[in-house]
């Protein structure tokens, strides 16, 4: 439960957000990350150690750099999380609509 | 393609907002949730009772082939403006998911579409988590189907 509600933390948070699509292209370095952002270094590190936290993001040590790379499977668990709740909710609102063009047409 | 129905759960927090937008006039969409026959047909219950006004009540409920109760909820209405809001409790019997506050919007958008944003609070965090997870095996709706196969439970059983 802790896990899951720090992914959503983790997602809710725009930059943080920015830096998941950055690295989904590409595994990169802290710093190559950084570089897109205007926002200071720490501020980014301290964004990428949540990420690598709740395991959206991962490292990997490659000679003296460290990259992050993005979990696309702990991202999907997110989206599952949410996505059958609201497929619910969908067929309900289609059913709905269905029953009530009945009306419409008359 | 944009989905039709949104919803909206931040973590840690109580409630949830779904939204939708749907290709009926708003005088339809709102018929669909205040016409007692209209109700039956979308939630595939019976409709008890169902009083259209603040203060007023409204109750649901699903028996099976033997008439044993095998989905029953209902709730008080504590407002209701016509076309464009209803607050109500929901509260579902023999399921463990608590009271939870309604607050439905009903929305024009054009003469052929509408919108509904339906915010609902429940009880704590938790109690909305367990109501969310249940959509993975089969949510609210589908909730008839879990209890009917567990029937021979539910007969010993009656709605709160």
């Amino acid at each position: 439960m802790n896990l899951r509600r720090d992914v959503f933390q983790a997602i809710a948070d725009p930059t943080r957000r920015a830096i998941l699509l950055l690295v989904a292209s590409q595994a990169m370095t802290a710093g190559a990350i950084a570089s897109n952002f205007d926002t200071a270094r720490p501020t980014v590190s301290k964004h990428l150690a949540i990420l690598t936290e709740c395991e959206l993001l991962s490292q990997e040590q490659n000679g003296r750099e460290i990259y992050y790379h993005f979990n696309a499977k702990k991202m999907k668990e997110v989206a599952d999380f949410i996505e059958p709740f609201r497929q619910m909710w969908d067929d309900r609102f289609n059913k709905i609509e269905t029953i009530m063009k009945k009306f419409k047409s008359k | 393609m944009e989905q039709k129905t949104k919803i909206a759960a931040e973590d840690g927090k109580q409630d949830l907002v779904i939204t939708r937008e749907f290709d009926l006039p708003l005088d339809l969409l709102f018929r669909a949730y205040t016409d007692l026959e209209i109700v039956e047909e979308w939630m595939t219950s019976k409709v008890v009772k169902l009083e259209n006004k603040k203060g007023g009540s409204y109750q649901l409920e699903k028996k099976d082939d033997k008439g044993n109760v095998v989905f029953a909820a209902g709730g008080v209405i504590h407002e209701f403006i016509p076309e464009r809001k209803i607050t109500r409790t929901f509260e579902m019997a023999n399921a463990p998911a608590g009271v939870q506050l309604e607050i439905y919007q009903f929305e024009r958008l054009t003469d052929d579409t509408s919108k509904l944003r339906m915010h609902v609070i429940y009880e704590s965090a938790a109690q909305r988590d367990q109501v969310m997870q249940w959509g993975f095996t089969q949510g609210i709706n589908m909730a008839h189907d879990r209890l009917q196969a567990a029937a021979g439970q539910a007969a010993h059983r009656r709605p709160r």
